[in-house]
C-alpha cells in the first residue's frame, strides 16, 4: 500500500482552486482561436478578442478569468492501492477549497438556499470520489459558474424518443439558455444511467479536452451533428448573434433500466476552468 | 463596428432617446452594483415605504458581485452578471428613476415593458470578462449591505466601461434581432 498523507491533498486541492481560477487551459485558447477564424459577425470577433484578453490579463496579472469564481466540484480518483493517512480526505478537501479561495481572493459563492446567508470560506465543496486500479490518486478541481449551471437540466425521456428525441432536447436546452450561460459554451452531455447519474456523466463530460471526441464512432457523430445544429441556432457569442454558441458538445453514455431514457445537459461557460493533479 | 457613444451618469430621458440596440457604449462616472440579495433588501425597504441607500434617480446598476480585491488593488474580478434574476425588482427601481441597468442575457416582457414605460435602458457587458473590466474600475467602495460580502451594494467610479446597448426605450430587444440575423 502507498500511503498519501492528508496534509499534500490539502495543499495540491488549494492550489488547484487557484490555478483553475486565472488561467484558461490551451484547449480553451486554441477553440477561441478557431471561432474567430470562422466568426462572421463583427460583434462577436470583437467579443471573442476581448475573452482572448481577458485570459491574458487574469493570467498575467492575477485577477479571476470571472468574478464567478464558481462551486468548487472536486473529482478525486483514488487508486485501490493508497493509503489516506494523517486525517479524513474530506476534511482535506474542505480545506484545500477554503484556503485556496482565501489565499487566492477568489469569491465565496455558497450560501444557504433560502436565507441565502454565505457560508463565507466557498465550502462546501461537492466532491466525487471514484475507486480505481493503481497507487495514485487524481485530483481534478473544477469551478462552475453559477449563470451558466443555472442553464443545464435533465429530463427523464421515454424510450420510444430514441436518439433523435435526445439530440432534439439538448439543441431546445441549448436554444432556450440562450445568452444566459456566456456563451460560446461548452455542452457536457450524459445520456442513460439513473436520474442521478445522468447528471454526473453529463459533467464529468465538461472535462474532456476540447476538440477530442468521444470513442464511440456513433457517439462521435452525435457530437458533431449536435455542436453544428447549435452553431446553427444563431445565438452567438454573449448571445448577441453569430456563428460560435458553442465550442465543442461532449457526450458520456451508459446503459439505462429498460423504462427508462435519461439525459442531462450541463451547460459550461466560455471561462471553462479546471485543473488537475496526480498524487 | 460604430464609434462608441459616451455618456455618464446620471442619465436624463434625453440621454436615452437617440439611443439604438447594438450601439456601443462607453460609461464614466459613477455606477452602483446590485445582485440578488440587495434588490431584495431594497425592494423591501420599499415596501416600507423607507427610501433606497442611494438616490436612484438618473443612475445605472450594474449586477455584479466582484471578486476580493488583492491587497494594492481596487476591486477583483468584476464581469457582470445573469439578469433574469433581477428581472422582479427592476420595474419598482425604474418607477424610482433608475436610467440603465447593465448585466447578461435576457429580460422578461415585463421588464422590456417597464423600460419602455419609464425610460430605462439595458446595456450588456461581457459575461466572464471579470479580468477585463475590473480595468475600467477606478474606485470602488461598499455603501450599503456589507453582511451580504460580494453582494453587498458598492459605488464605483468607471472609465470608459464597454457595454453594447441591448433594449431602447422602444421595446428593441438585440438578443432576438442578433439571433435571426445569424440562424440559419
Amino acid at each position: 500500500m502507498r500511503e498519501i498523507d492528508v496534509g499534500l491533498v490539502a495543499r495540491s486541492i488549494r492550489d488547484l482552486c487557484i490555478a483553475a481560477n486565472y488561467e484558461l487551459d490551451r484547449d480553451v485558447l486554441d477553440a477561441f482561436e478557431r471561432a474567430l477564424e470562422q466568426e462572421e459577425s463583427p460583434v462577436a470577433r470583437d467579443i471573442l478578442n476581448q475573452l482572448r484578453e481577458n485570459a491574458r490579463i487574469a493570467k498575467e496579472e492575477m485577477i479571476p478569468i470571472c468574478q464567478d469564481t464558481g462551486y468548487a466540484v472536486v473529482f478525486v480518483e483514488l487508486g485501490q492501492e493508497v493509503r489516506i493517512v494523517g486525517g479524513n480526505l474530506d476534511e482535506a478537501v474542505q480545506k484545500g477549497v477554503r484556503d485556496g479561495y482565501r489565499e487566492g481572493f477568489l469569491r465565496k459563492s455558497i450560501c444557504h438556499p433560502f436565507t441565502r446567508a454565505n457560508t463565507g470560506d466557498n465550502t462546501p465543496a461537492v466532491v466525487h470520489l471514484e475507486l480505481v486500479p493503481g497507487d495514485r490518486m487524481r485530483l481534478i478541481v473544477l469551478p462552475k459558474g453559477g449563470g451558466s449551471e443555472n442553464m443545464s437540466g435533465a429530463q427523464m425521456l421515454t424510450p420510444a424518443v430514441g436518439m433523435e428525441g435526445v439530440k432534439d432536447y439538448v439543441v431546445e436546452r441549448v436554444r432556450m439558455a440562450g445568452p444566459n450561460p456566456c456563451p460560446p459554451t461548452v455542452v457536457g452531455v450524459g445520456i442513460g444511467g439513473t436520474f442521478e447519474t445522468a447528471a454526473l456523466m453529463a459533467k464529468k463530460a465538461l472535462l474532456r479536452p476540447i476538440g477530442s471526441r468521444n470513442q464511440d464512432p456513433e457517439l462521435a457523430a452525435m457530437e458533431e451533428e449536435l455542436l453544428q445544429r447549435i452553431n446553427r441556432l444563431g445565438i452567438g457569442p454573449q448571445g448577441l448573434g453569430g456563428r460560435t454558441t458553442s465550442l465543442a458538445v461532449h457526450i458520456n453514455m451508459m446503459p439505462c433500466h429498460i423504462a427508462s431514457l435519461p439525459v442531462a445537459v450541463n451547460i459550461q461557460c466560455h471561462a471553462h476552468r479546471h485543473k488537475e493533479e496526480t498524487l | 463596428m460604430t464609434e462608441p457613444i459616451r455618456l455618464t451618469p446620471p442619465l436624463e430621458d434625453r440621454d436615452l432617446e437617440n439611443l439604438r440596440i447594438g450601439d456601443s457604449i462607453l460609461l464614466s462616472g459613477v455606477l452602483y452594483t446590485a445582485r440578488d440579495a440587495a434588490h431584495k433588501r431594497m425592494i423591501d425597504l420599499l415596501d416600507r415605504g423607507e427610501g433606497l441607500p442611494f438616490d436612484i434617480r438618473g443612475q445605472v446598476i450594474y449586477y455584479v458581485g466582484p471578486s476580493p480585491a488583492r491587497p494594492g488593488r481596487v476591486v477583483g474580478a468584476a464581469g457582470p452578471t445573469t439578469s433574469y434574476r433581477m428581472d422582479d425588482y427592476s420595474p419598482r427601481l425604474m418607477e424610482r428613476g433608475l436610467k440603465g441597468m447593465i448585466g447578461k442575457g435576457i429580460r422578461s416582457k415585463e421588464v422590456i415593458e417597464a423600460m419602455v414605460r419609464y425610460h430605462c435602458v439595458y446595456m450588456a457587458a461581457v459575461g466572464g470578462a471579470g479580468a477585463l473590466l475590473s480595468k475600467c474600475i477606478k474606485k470602488a467602495e461598499v455603501i450599503a449591505y456589507e453582511d451580504l460580502g460580494p453582494e453587498a451594494v458598492r459605488r464605483l467610479e468607471v472609465e470608459d466601461f464597454p457595454v453594447i446597448l441591448v433594449n431602447d426605450i422602444r421595446g428593441n430587444d438585440l438578443y432576438q434581432e442578433g439571433m435571426k440575423r445569424y440562424e440559419r
